[in-house]
């Protein structure tokens, strides 16, 4: 069964944004013509499996996070279908969804609403979380006082408990210090063996590779090369340099 | 299994999107929990200024109409305070709709919601405000000697109506004014001048006959009447003002929830 099945698929923006009223009155005083598209995606198709573990890279701006939000449900596409089959939870980026003026108990089940999860479950998994994140004497205290890397291992903490069949990950390796990534990965692996559908966006093409059977490459909005992930990654690399 | 399906062009479906906003009550909840503790947590006198809201305003209306204006409406705080609860509750909660998007415009790109659950829970905290007030206003009467009677158990109704109705003009202007952010200003200089226009703090009666027929093109005439009704009047709202503010308060909710779903698809490029 597919959990994600895009059917050709864009995404594509206005040039030129109109913001204001004012400004769309203007415009249509002086009869601009209309404006060209940028497209972030262009006629992407692909399938995803129950189960699989799906790597995804890619150069900045190729429309990797576009590619994730398009698939997890959060933008419609500009052009074609997406079909999502099961509960998608997607984790774009850590911090999202932080409040600086609730304290970080408060955020645990903020966050967790957002992710999709109830009060209950978020409840049952509370005394995991805190002491996971490691953060016991500072729990009650509003976030705005927490350091960076304080918010970063809630977050992480939080995000990684989520019970969802399909977990899209962004760039979610890209903070933290070497024992937060291995943490960070014993969590993702944690994921792909009880069963759930993982993908994940990163530059870290190692873990890319140790986690993922299948790598999927964006390049300008399309998809350069999907299949195994050693030989996909031995593409990208050959490209690269 | 939820199938969930985004197709290009495709605007909301109403029950796609109350089947996503109950399956997730927990974010409804959280999300009037953080508008209510962050909005407190940020001022010094916290709840506290809910309460002392409506009693600075009664304050001023008070010296203005009885002492300036002579009115003779017998006790014109309850008179004034019980239609301007339900205006304050309207106009704040347009206000508070459009400007929660630039504090969840993020959260609308990149977590996956029912995207008019924000709009809703904005209705929903203000409910709680109303509520709040009403509380204020209830202990007024009581000092000042204004029986509770038996027809404020109409209240929860009139009280819906106006909810559905507020709901609807803050689906729809909270959609468009993503797409243009001065409309949000519009709104706030127009707000005002709805509010005289409206019979809050002067009786309809004094409006000249001839001219009175316009006042009674505004759908907020009717709205506040049958909040006004059962607690000053203490009677329960005539039925032609009754029919004339369900019809209106679903047709906002109709034509506000049309804008919102063929444009809700286009925020994210917006936002």
């Amino acid at each position: 069964m597919n959990v994600i099945e895009l059917e050709r698929v864009s995404v594509r923006y206005r040039e030129t944004k109109v913001r204001s009223l004012k400004e769309a009155a203007i415009r249509a005083v002086k009869g601009h013509a209309k404006a060209d598209y940028f497209y972030a995606l262009r006629d992407v198709s692909l399938a995803i499996h129950h189960g699989e573990a799906v790597g995804m890279i890619g150069a900045n701006g190729a429309g990797k996070s576009t590619l994730l939000r398009v698939a997890a449900g959060i933008i419609t596409p500009s052009l074609g279908v997406v079909v999502t089959r099961g509960t998608v939870a997607p984790v774009m980026e850590l911090g999202t969804g932080f409040e600086a003026e609730l304290s970080g108990r408060e955020n645990i089940f903020f966050k967790g609403a957002l992710l999709g999860c109830s009060r209950a479950y978020m409840r049952s998994r509370l005394d995991e979380i805190i002491s996971f994140s490691g953060l016991e004497a500072f729990i009650d205290a509003p976030l705005r006082t927490y350091s960076t890397g304080m918010v970063a291992r809630l977050a992480f903490a939080v995000a990684t408990t989520i019970d969802a069949e399909t977990i899209l990950l962004d760039e979610i390796l890209a903070v933290g210090d070497g024992a937060f990534k291995r943490q960070c990965k014993t969590r993702i692996e944690g994921f792909v063996a009880r069963g759930s559908t993982v993908v994940l966006v990163s530059h870290e093409l190692e873990a890319i590779e140790s986690f993922c059977s299948r790598t999927i490459w964006v390049a300008k909005g399309e998809i350069a090369a999907d299949g195994p992930s050693a030989e996909v990654i031995a593409k990208y690399k050959a490209q690269g340099s | 299994m939820i199938e969930h399906r985004s197709i290009a062009g495709q605007p909301l479906q109403w029950n796609v999107e109350l089947r996503d906003i109950a399956h997730r009550s927990s974010l409804l909840y959280e999300l009037v929990h953080r508008d209510l503790t962050v909005r407190y947590k940020r001022s010094f006198l916290g709840f506290f200024w809910t309460m002392l809201h409506p009693l600075l305003l009664m304050l001023i209306f008070l010296i203005v109409f009885s002492a300036l204006f002579q009115t003779r409406t017998p006790h014109y705080e309850t008179y004034f305070l019980s239609a301007y609860v339900a205006w304050n509750f309207f106009a704040q909660t347009i206000v508070n709709g459009m400007a929660g998007i630039a504090w969840n415009g993020p959260l609308m790109k990149r977590v996956r919601v029912p995207l008019s659950v924000f709009t809703v829970a904005s209705t929903v905290s203000g409910l709680v405000n109303l509520a709040l007030s009403l509380v204020v206003l209830f202990a007024i009467m009581a000092i000042t000697g204004v029986p509770l009677r038996p027809a404020l158990l109409f209240l929860p109704v009139s009280l819906t109506i106006v909810w559905i109705f507020t709901l609807g003009i803050s689906l729809g202007l909270t959609a468009v004014s993503i797409f243009f952010g001065d409309i949000r200003e519009m709104v706030q200089a127009g707000l005002p001048a709805l509010m005289y226009l409206t019979p809050i703090i002067y009786p309809i009666s004094v409006v000249p006959e001839r001219f009175r027929w316009m006042i009674k093109l505004n759908p907020l005439v009717y709205l506040v009447e049958i909040v006004r009704d059962p607690i000053y009047y203490a009677i329960i709202p005539a039925r032609m003002t009754l029919l004339i503010a369900v019809v209106t308060s679903l047709g906002s909710l109709i034509i506000g929830w049309m804008i919102f779903r063929y444009l809700a698809p286009r925020f994210h490029a917006h936002l």
